[in-house]
């Protein structure tokens, strides 16, 4: 197979904003441009809007570790399953406990989870596609079929097998997932660096004496950011994801500790009893994906024009 | 065509080479004894020595990765602990759930995604385009899972129309069994229909931009030809690239979803075989699905060549 991707593989965003030496990066633009930069992001809808939600996802997260109405841990028998009321603004859960405070807990849990998942995706996929897209040849055919075998295994794939040969728990989770991000990481990067590695201010770097390790972490790999930056902040809400759908199967947070996918499952069995029970989770997942979808796209729009739809 | 046919199966070889080696890695080099995992703590170390030899865990692990590919190869998975049978023949009784849940929320999933995304696109920056991208938006944000959770309150618990759960097999009739199936697989669906919905509206938006489509419409063509004649036909590779790929997700959807309805697939198999410490079964469900993927993914690419020839000579 030749070097560069199939042509209709799911494309990797070309890198955008290449700097080469000597222009200038946005920091070091005029004042005016930086403003104009700035005022861009504002008026852009998505991602304003985007970026409103998931600041309050992230202000929950951190008001929950200072504050909640209630202990997300505390029980109640005389309370339990209630609808939305002045004492539980979002009623209670089957053991009596406050969905609010749990729901605001929870959000701590997500948070978590993505960003150890895109961690473990970006971290280990981005290494596995510089060594590829720079060094080419046997290595990149091995690496991309290993790369190829990976997306066979979906987060709940990889998840099951690990909860079968360990327990399941939130770590595994956490690999889980971290693991199926690893082959989008791994051809955009090396997509990236196919395309840089025999531009002229790379020749002229290796020209001038610059061995591999300087040509990769000067060069070429800040020019590979933006499309990367854009990648995790697509991949943090299907982490958010993920993590809820492993949970809800028993595969990820474990009980008591709240977790938004865990309590839609507790939720299902009373699902006629206290309906809010599944609704109020639900609705903490979907804006919250919402938002960061929202976000990255936003994002993707102002750092490449040219993909926006 | 041959060349690039024998390239895409030589690469599906290897891809599949490695989906062995990722299963077996995991269950037999990761630290985790087998032995003690199926045993569990109330089992003796002697007991624990006894099920290593009988499983051959005492040989050298290449050899023990030798022979488990061997047995896969011919169809032999191993055998379930739980139910003492084969765990070919379980894997294949659980697809008669599995198989026709993914194929009809797939089918669910074109037949609302792509119409909507041609739709879409021809009313660019119009309401409907509006609209159908802020469905497409929502869809990727609701979880399958919670539009199950969603669909069962209101259809099974307001309404009553439906039973909130549960598969009676195929014995009774085909209506029966893919009524159960209805609710699962268009929750399961409406998640991947959004991801499909904006690629054909990208797709055939860049398609009705090119120039052979101004010269039809310069030319007098109608609107309807334009669209079917001119546009689909060549917008149609991305759609099936990402068809293609949300099969395979499809399949690790149902997974989830067969939990959320009681549905006896291949999910609720390899859920309870955790519990049962049934190691061969998830081992054989994992190797099973990861594989059908991969070869989804490859049948898409050799779908490509097929649908366009300058592939095929890349």
């Amino acid at each position: 197979m030749s070097r560069g991707l199939h042509p209709l593989s799911p494309q990797p965003s070309p890198p955008s904003g290449a700097r080469e030496p000597g222009t200038l990066s946005p920091q070091g633009r005029g004042q005016g441009e930086g403003w104009r930069h700035r005022f861009r992001a504002v008026r852009h809808v998505t991602f304003t809007i985007g970026f409103v939600i998931t600041l309050a996802l992230l202000a929950t997260a951190a008001l929950s570790l200072v504050y909640t109405p209630r202990d997300p841990l505390e029980m109640s028998i005389s309370g339990r399953l209630q609808g939305p009321s002045q004492a539980h603004r979002l009623g209670t859960d089957q053991f009596g406990r406050d969905l609010l405070s749990r729901i605001m807990t929870g959000a701590v849990t997500s948070i978590l989870v993505g960003v150890i998942a895109v961690g473990i995706g970006m971290g280990i996929g981005v290494g596995l596609g510089m060594l590829s897209g720079y060094f080419g040849g046997w290595l990149d055919e091995g690496f991309m079929r290993l790369m190829d075998a990976i997306q066979g295994f979906p987060a709940i794939l990889s998840a099951l097998l690990m909860a079968a040969v360990f327990r399941p728990s939130l770590a595994i989770s956490m690999v889980a997932i971290g693991v199926a991000f690893l082959p989008v990481f791994a051809r955009l990067t090396r997509a990236s660096f196919l395309e840089f590695r025999d531009r002229e201010f790379v020749l002229a770097a290796r020209a001038l004496g610059a061995g591999d390790v300087a040509l990769i972490a000067r060069h070429i790999l800040p020019n590979t950011l933006p499309p990367l930056i854009v990648q995790a902040t697509i991949s943090f809400p299907v982490a958010i994801l993920a993590e809820a759908a492993l949970s809800y199967l028993g595969l990820g947070t474990q009980p008591p500790h709240p977790s938004w996918g865990l309590m839609l499952k507790e939720s299902q069995a009373f699902l006629g009893m206290n309906p809010w029970y599944a609704v109020f989770p639900g609705s903490a997942i979907a804006v919250t994906v919402l938002g960061l979808n929202l976000l990255g796209d936003g994002l993707r729009d102002l750092l490449d024009p040219k993909l926006s739809g | 065509m041959r060349r690039y046919l024998l390239r895409r199966v030589a690469a599906l070889l290897a891809t599949l080479f490695f989906v062995s080696v990722l299963v077996f890695i995991v269950v037999h080099v990761l630290p985790g004894d087998p032995a003690l995992i199926i045993i569990g703590p109330e089992g003796s170390p002697e007991a624990a020595a006894r099920l290593r030899e009988a499983m051959g865990l005492d040989r050298p692990l290449p050899v023990q990765y030798a022979d488990w590919v061997g047995h896969a190869l011919r169809g032999d998975l191993g055998r379930s602990i739980q139910y003492d049978v084969p765990v070919a023949s379980l894997v294949l009784s659980r697809l008669q759930v599995t198989l026709p849940l993914t194929l009809l929320a797939g089918g669910f999933m074109v037949a609302a995604a792509v119409p909507l995304g041609v739709f879409a696109a021809t009313r660019h920056r119009r309401l409907p385009d509006y609209v159908t991208m802020a469905l497409s938006q929502l869809g990727v944000a609701v979880p399958g899972f919670w539009a199950g959770l969603l669909l069962i309150l209101l259809f099974s618990v307001r309404l009553g129309w439906v039973q909130s759960g549960g598969f009676d097999g195929w014995g009774q009739g085909v209506w029966p069994a893919v009524k159960s199936l209805l609710l699962p697989a268009v929750a399961l669906g409406f998640f991947q229909f959004a991801v499909l919905a904006r690629t054909t509206r990208s797709a055939v938006l860049e398609v009705l931009r090119e120039e052979y489509v101004k010269t039809a419409r310069a030319k007098g063509v109608g609107e309807t030809s334009v669209l079917f004649r001119h546009t689909l036909g060549n917008a149609m590779i991305p759609i099936l690239t990402v068809a293609g790929i949300q099969l395979g997700q499809l399949m690790a959807g149902s997974i989830i979803l067969e939990s959320v309805f009681y549905l006896p697939g291949l999910g609720r198999l390899a859920l309870g075989a955790i519990s049962a410490r049934d190691l061969p079964v998830v081992q054989g469900v994992v190797l099973f699905v990861a594989s059908m993927i991969v070869m989804i993914n490859v049948a898409v690419d050799i779908l490509y060549g097929v649908l366009d020839p300058r592939i095929r000579y890349e």
